[in-house]
Parts: C-alpha cells; structure tokens; sequence
C-alpha cells in the first residue's frame, strides 16, 4: 500500500537536493545557511516519524533560528531572458503539456486511485488518496517535462531551487501555523475566546445574534487561521445556545452559512499562511500581505451579505 | 485569560513585520508554557505537531515540473497566446478564472487549481500580459496589483465554490459537528445553502476584477503623466 510516507521520501530527495545546490551556489553570500535550512527540512522528511517529538521540536527550532537570521538568494541566472524566449518559439503550446499534467493527473488520480485493490489491499491509503494522487502527478509531469524538453539532468532540481528560495521560510509558514494551532487548541483558547463572546457582547435580538456569529466566526477564524478550528467554538458558544434555539434559526442555514462567514475570515489572515503569505512569496509580491490587501473588500462586503442572507433565511415565517 | 499570551505575540509580531516563522514559534511557546507545560513537552509537542502537518508541503512537488517549463519559456509563452486574444484585459482573464475555479471546485474539483500549479505558472503570466497588450508598459506597482489579484481570484473561487459540493471537508465538519449535538441533516441540504453564498460571491469578486481594468488604465496614464511633467522641467 503507497502512504504518506512515500511521497515524503520524495519531498525530502526535493529539499535535499535544494540544500545541495545551495551548498555549491557561492553567488549566494549566506548559502550555508540556506543548506542548513533545507536540510534540516529534509531530513523531518525522511525521519521525521521515526525521532522523538522533542528531537522532531528541536529540529524545528533550528530551522526556525536560521530563518530568523536572514536565509539568502543565488543571483547567478540559469538561463538568459533571450534564451527563454528562443526556447518558447520552438517549443510553442506543447510548454503547457508538462504543467497542465499536474493537475489533471491528480483530479484523476484522486478519483481513480481508491478503487484499485491488489491482493485485498488497496493500493493506496484511502485516506490520504488526494495527497498521494498529488505526489504521483508531480512525478508524472516531471517525466513529461524531461522527456518532451530534454534538458541538463540537473535542470529540475536547479529551477526547483530557484523558485524555493525565492519562497524562502515562509514555504514551512503553514506547518507551524498548524502546530501553533494544535498548542492553541490543547491550551483551551477557543473555550476562552467563546467566554470572551458571549460575556461582552450585545445579543438581544435575532439580528444582533446572528451578526455576532458570523462576524465571531470570521474573527476567530482570523485568529486561528482556519475556519475549521473556528467553527466548533462559535457554534457551540453562540450559533446553536443563540440563533438557532432561542431565537428559532433554521440549524441547516446557520451552520452552512456560518462556515462561509469563517471563510471570508480567512481571505483576511496571514494565519491562513498557505492561502495569503505562500502566493505573495511564490508570486514575488514587494508586500508580504499584497495579497490579503487584495482580498479584504471582497472578504468584507461578503461577509456583509452573509450576515443579511442569514437573517433573511434563517428565521422561516 | 492567559492562554492568549499568544494571540498577542502573533498579532503585534505580524503588525510590526518581525519574521512571520519565528513570531509563530515563540507564541506557540508562549501558549504551552502559559497553560503550565514543562519547556521539553512543549517543544515536543510542537514537533510532533509540525510534523504531523508535512502533508500540507506535498504541493511543493510541482516546483521541478514549473522551474523546468519556465526555463524553457513558459511565461513567455503565456503571454504571447494571450496577446492573440483581441478581447482579453487582465480582469477579463482573471474573471474566467475565478468562473472556471468556482465551478470546477463546486463539482468537487477542487485538486484542478491551486497558487503552485496554475497561478504562478499561468494565470498571473497571461493577466499581466493581457495588461500590457492593452495598454503597453505597466508600472510596477499595478503589476504587483494584477498578480495580487490573480491569487485571490483562486482563493475566492476555491473557497465559495467548494462547499457547494457534498463531500468536501467543511461540509463534512459541519455534519459531525451537528451530529455530536443531537441533530442529524443531510450533507445536500448544507451544501444547498452554499448556494446564495457562493453567487454573491461570483458577482462581488467579478465586478472588482473588472475594475481592475479602470484601475489598470488609470494607472498607466497617470505613469505616463508623470513621464511627460519630468520630460519638461
């Protein structure tokens, strides 16, 4: 049966190889620290289920100093802009075969990989079928890529190289803003801020309700960076005691609603790292939060219409 | 009360822009010690946390695949099939994104998009180029804009298009949830609420993308204004 822990393997030879060119990149001022950033993070790949969590901690807490003092980037260029454009005259739309692979590959992988059973054991881990079906597909369109453009041998893990480090640290941001969100749940935050909630604010009327959930959840989904983590807490604290059995909400239109709400909290939050603070570094955005900046108006005028859309169809007359 | 010792580091680290990975593990730190943990148990249980969240880097893959097609010209790639494109304006590009993002995610497609996979290498190429074809050189504060939006058209179209599809995590959640309290719904039932949500979405996104062509414009005359006072003086 293929596991996470394959496609890890394969993760670790990427960050491995990103410490490796690091290590031999002398354009770089701070390459070792680079190499140590990285290979540290390969290594929680290939070992990280078998240490100690407190060896698997202080690893963490290595890469996470290095971050802390300044990772650097190479400047020596792979290949010119004139060769770039030389290159997609020759090679025209079969560029976007390679790429578009990806994720065609895992959309069907996704589908197809629960089915297939060998020997009574599923072929892969039925619960992990989405990331292993996105592991195989980076693979696949690798292959496609090498043998469609045939580039040096190095050439793939030489651009990865390039692109990571221009993501820098903020490629571990959202596993530790999960950790941080595991701390928070076992210290009990969520119990705290529900308190906070329903002690200070005004409830007296349906309306007053229902804007107090959906606005409390996308204020602590901000907080928590995750609407998931925010939903049980609102809802027990105020959507279900609140809106649905004091005032007679239909329970249906305000959990579903109340999740969308969470959501606009997280187009707001650089706590929802992968979604806001990734893009900006992948797209090498000057601001850090250019793409949140982007989002705010959209996140707030819906979470305006949600609250109206709530109070419109919650409450059957 | 003390328990948020560590939203407070998170907010006052992110608002004075101290490295976003430190600020996160030192208010991690600040939370299990202030819930009375021993130093080792905390670092441990950050470890084990961190390690147990590896799946979330799985995307990263794709890196060697994109670094290999934008070497061999890619980007440029994308903007010269866009430029045969008479209609296309970067907000244009980005609306049919957002469309194709949403509805693709509502069918549960959710693995079809994606910052690594489509908006670096794709989407924000041909909106830019889309951009300069109207209206030539732009400057680089509204290119940062138009690929600012690009991401957030794949974030807004993911988020209020998925939970319009049955099986998707949340929807799940919000059954479990529901479930351990005593009240049983159908999943089709919650995903039918996702509806008004995700439309209202469609359109507020939608008309700001558009904008972002007025933006665009004025924008890049008021560049070549500047270009023309600091040529005569």
């Amino acid at each position: 049966m293929i596991r996470l822990e394959a496609i890890y393997v394969l993760m670790g030879l990427l960050t491995g190889g990103i410490a490796m060119v690091n290590a031999r990149d002398d354009s770089n001022p701070r390459r070792w620290r680079n190499t140590l950033f990285w290979g540290v993070y390969a290594l929680l790949f290939f070992t990280g289920s078998y240490l100690s969590d407190l060896t698997n901690g202080v690893l963490v807490l290595v890469m996470v100093g290095t971050a802390a003092t300044g990772l650097g980037q190479g400047t020596r260029e792979t290949v010119t802009a004139a060769d770039r454009v030389a290159s997609a005259l020759r090679y025209r739309n079969r560029l976007f075969v390679p790429v578009l692979v990806v994720p065609l590959a895992t959309f069907l992988g996704s589908l197809l990989l629960k089915d297939i059973v060998i020997g009574g054991q599923p072929l892969v881990d039925p619960k992990q079928v989405t990331q292993i079906a996105l592991g195989v597909a980076t693979v696949l369109g690798l292959l496609t890529g090498l043998i469609m453009l045939r580039p040096p041998v190095t050439a793939p893990i030489v651009e990865a190289r390039r692109l990571m480090d221009s993501v820098g640290w903020a490629a571990v941001l959202p596993q530790s803003l999960a950790a941080l969100g595991a701390v928070f749940a076992a210290a009990g935050v969520g119990k705290v801020v529900s308190t906070l909630a329903t002690t200070y604010l005004p409830l007296g009327s349906p309306l007053a309700a229902v804007a107090a959930y959906a606005i409390g959840m996308a204020l602590f989904t901000m907080i928590m960076g995750n609407a998931f983590a925010a939903f049980p807490v609102m809802t027990a604290g105020i959507g279900l005691p609140l809106v649905v059995q004091q005032y007679g909400g239909d329970v249906v239109v305000v959990t579903a609603i109340g999740m969308l709400s969470g959501f606009c909290g997280t187009l707001m939050t650089p706590m929802a790292a992968n979604f806001n603070i990734v893009p900006a570094a992948l797209l090498e955005l000057r601001d850090r939060y250019g793409v949140i900046k982007a989002q705010v108006p959209t996140a707030l005028l819906l979470l305006a219409a949600n609250i109206v859309l709530l109070s419109l169809f919650a409450f059957p007359r | 009360m003390l328990p948020l010792i560590g939203i407070l580091i998170v907010i006052v680290g992110f608002a004075l822009r101290l490295n976003a990975l430190l600020v996160v593990t030192l208010a991690g730190l600040a939370t299990g010690l202030a819930s009375g943990q021993s130093l080792p148990d905390v670092i441990a249980a950050f470890g084990k946390a961190f390690v147990e969240s590896r799946y979330i880097a799985i995307v990263w893959l794709a890196l060697p695949v994109i670094g290999l097609a934008e070497r061999s010209g890619l980007k440029e790639r994308s903007r010269e099939v866009i430029s045969h494109i008479r209609a296309a304006t970067a907000g244009r590009v980005l609306l049919v994104y957002l469309a194709l993002r949403q509805a693709t995610s509502a069918l549960g497609l959710v693995s079809l998009g994606g910052h690594a996979q489509m908006v670096r290498p794709l989407v924000a190429p041909m909106a830019e180029g889309a951009a300069e074809n109207t209206h030539g050189a732009v400057p680089e504060h509204t290119r940062e804009r138009i690929k600012a939006m690009a991401a957030g058209a794949d974030n807004v179209g993911m988020f209020f298009g998925e939970d319009v599809f049955v099986a998707i995590g949340s929807i799940l959640l919000i059954r479990g949830f529901l479930e351990q309290n005593g009240i049983t719904v159908e999943p089709l039932q919650l995903a039918r609420w996702a509806i008004p949500t995700a439309i209202v979405a469609f359109v507020i996104h939608g008309a700001r993308l558009l904008l972002l062509d007025r933006r665009i414009a004025a924008d890049v005359s008021a560049a070549a204004d500047e270009r023309d006072t600091g040529a005569r003086t």
